[in-house]
């Protein structure tokens, strides 16, 4: 039993540092110096620790046309927390209405909504770059605030349902013979309860949304409006820039994700279970 | 009454609207363009049926797209589902410290697939010269140089060193997904196989795994649709590759589409991956939506 015990927390530890690596790699070669930085040492910790890579990841330098990431962390920050709240408030009304006032096929109209969530978006891009370019929000942040907004809907909408459906229905049973309507029941019934669901909502779409990469891609062209991920992909696509600083800009980029994670996981963890449906 | 139904319409029908016009609508409007000649900057809607498709068919990028989905599903699919349910077995066994082994296991899904490409493509850069350098200098160092390889670089790995970015990313959420099925077995099952006399192995053999199955089959068809639209790993982790060792049919979508302007070739592709993935969601949402209606 006791050997049992022990090969359960090898295996454990071994995936630990599988899981690890690169993260030990990342942190161990953005703090290294250029001069420091070969194929070879790749596991040697840095000789000496310094942050001059990430201060040219930030910064950029205009000498050598290197662009910093700066910019793009704040476009990510005003696209992702409007793009957050708005999808969440809509999930939570939606979700509402598919629980405590569900309408002939509310379960059809559910399942389109759903299946929203699962398309491969490579089928509505070609659409999707026509209607921003006739609507002039091809290339802004506007046009990249209204896709997640949209494309956000069916999970936020799946994860509201779930809560919502939690809700026993005489409660609102009781606010209707109280004499309350629709909107009274939805502010003073269900909103007040609804601060986990809105926890999870935000969590999750925060993390998908920061983490994009597709849309932002296609819908921004211009380097100065692109979201973090465009931007770093286009500083590790070009072959002058240093592995430090490369590793120093995707640090960068999951730093904002991790931390919500490391402090909110219980939260962010029901936001995935609830993506694979298991909740229903 | 009357104006609640009105108002509670009313409440729902901006994301319906939205959701009809930027899903339905334009999947319809892609398949539209599936099928017309417009293979330029400026569009040509001249009919041409499934010509396109045909087409698709016998163009070798598009063929080699296609086997290399096969085999990134199937390695990506088989190591995330063993690794997860062994995990998660695991750490049901009353484990110190189990929430952080959780936290370790799962951070790699908080953090972008741009992020991990850039990191990945680093790890497992195997260098110019002859030397061992990256994953290749610590497997040699571990007494498994066997394992050394060219990774992304060898077109003969080509897609398969993606798989292990993939997994990395991904197999904590099986994991996860794993776990919670484990800890909702009521408690009274194990005793029961207990009081049988059932060990452990027993006890997972013929009570866990068969109960385990519903989630085993989420699993498939989660990974699996994610793996048919894999994008954002690949074209930051390796691009196509040599040859198209690494491509996937959504990085050919991607580069025909915006960089080569054949929009109705870019459409067909489209249409195919999402038939691809509607084949595998349809039935799943079905048969969820009609399951939880019956109870």
């Amino acid at each position: 039993m006791r050997l049992g015990r022990f090969f359960l927390y090898l295996v454990l530890i071994i995936f630990v540092l599988f899981y690890l690596m690169p993260v030990y790699v990342l942190v161990v070669t953005s703090l290294k110096s250029f001069k420091e930085i070969s194929l070879r040492t790749m596991w040697i910790p840095p000789k000496e620790i310094g942050f001059s890579s990430f201060v040219r990841a930030w910064y950029g330098d205009k000498s050598k046309g290197l662009r910093g990431l700066s910019g793009n962390f704040m476009n990510s920050v005003y696209l992702t927390v409007p793009a957050t709240l708005i999808s969440s408030v809509l999930g939570s009304m939606n979700g509402y209405v598919l629980t405590k006032w569900k309408f002939k096929r509310a379960n059809l109209v559910f399942a389109l909504l759903l299946f929203g969530m699962f398309i491969p978006y490579q089928s509505i891009l070609i659409p999707l770059v026509q209607v921003l370019q006739k609507t002039k929000l091809y290339g802004t942040i506007p046009g990249l605030i209204l896709v997640h907004c949209v494309y956000g809907i069916p999970i936020t909408t799946l994860i509201f349902r779930n809560y919502y459906s939690t809700i026993p229905s005489d409660v609102v049973e009781a606010a209707k013979i109280d004499g309350a309507g629709f909107v009274k029941i939805f502010a003073k019934v269900i909103l007040p309860l609804s601060g986990p669901a809105f926890a999870v909502t935000a969590i999750w779409q925060f993390t998908s949304i920061w983490n994009d990469f597709l849309f932002g891609l296609v819908v921004t062209p211009n380097p100065s409006v692109q979201p973090i991920t465009v931007a770093l992909n286009n500083l590790a696509g070009s072959y002058f820039v240093e592995w430090n600083v490369q590793m120093a800009g995707a640090l960068i980029t999951a730093l904002p994700t991790l931390i919500v994670y490391i402090f909110l996981g219980k939260l962010f963890m029901r936001g995935l279970l609830s993506g694979s449906l298991s909740g229903m | 009454m009357k104006t609640d139904r009105i108002l509670s319409i009313l409440f729902i029908l901006p994301s319906l609207i939205l959701v009809g016009i930027f899903i339905y609508g334009f999947i319809g409007w892609t398949g539209w363009v599936s099928m017309v000649n417009w293979r330029d900057v400026f569009p040509d809607f001249t009919f041409v049926g499934l010509r396109n498709y045909a087409r698709l068919f016998q163009h070798f990028r598009f063929v080699i797209s296609m086997k290399n989905t096969l085999v990134f599903t199937v390695l990506f699919l088989l190591f995330s589902i063993s690794i997860g349910l062994l995990l998660a077995i695991l750490l049901d066994r009353k484990v110190r410290f189990e929430g952080f082994f959780r936290t370790v296991y799962l951070f790699p899904m908080a953090v972008s697939f741009v992020v991990t490409g850039v990191v990945w493509r680093w790890i497992l850069n195997p260098g110019t010269g002859g030397e061992s350098v990256g994953l290749n200098w610590l497997l040699e160092r571990m007494g498994l140089g066997f394992l050394k390889s060219g990774w992304y670089t060898d077109p003969n790995i080509g897609i398969k060193a993606v798989v292990i970015a993939a997994v990395w990313q991904m197999s904590g959420y099986v994991m996860a997904l794993y776990l919670a099925g484990i800890r909702s077995i009521p408690n009274e099952l194990y005793e029961a196989a207990q009081l049988d006399g059932a060990n452990v192995f027993q006890l997972y053999r013929h009570i866990v795994l068969p109960l385990l199955r519903p989630i085993t089959l989420s699993a498939i068809i989660i990974l699996g649709h994610i793996s048919l639209k894999i994008f954002d790993l690949v074209f930051a982790m390796t691009g196509s590759g040599i040859g198209f060792s690494c491509d996937v049919p959504a990085l050919f979508m991607y580069d025909t589409t915006f960089r080569g302007n054949y929009f109705s070739q870019g459409a067909a592709i489209a249409m195919i991956l999402l038939m691809c993935v509607a084949v595998l969601i349809v039935p799943y949402l079905t048969y969820s939506i009609r399951t939880e209606v019956r109870r």
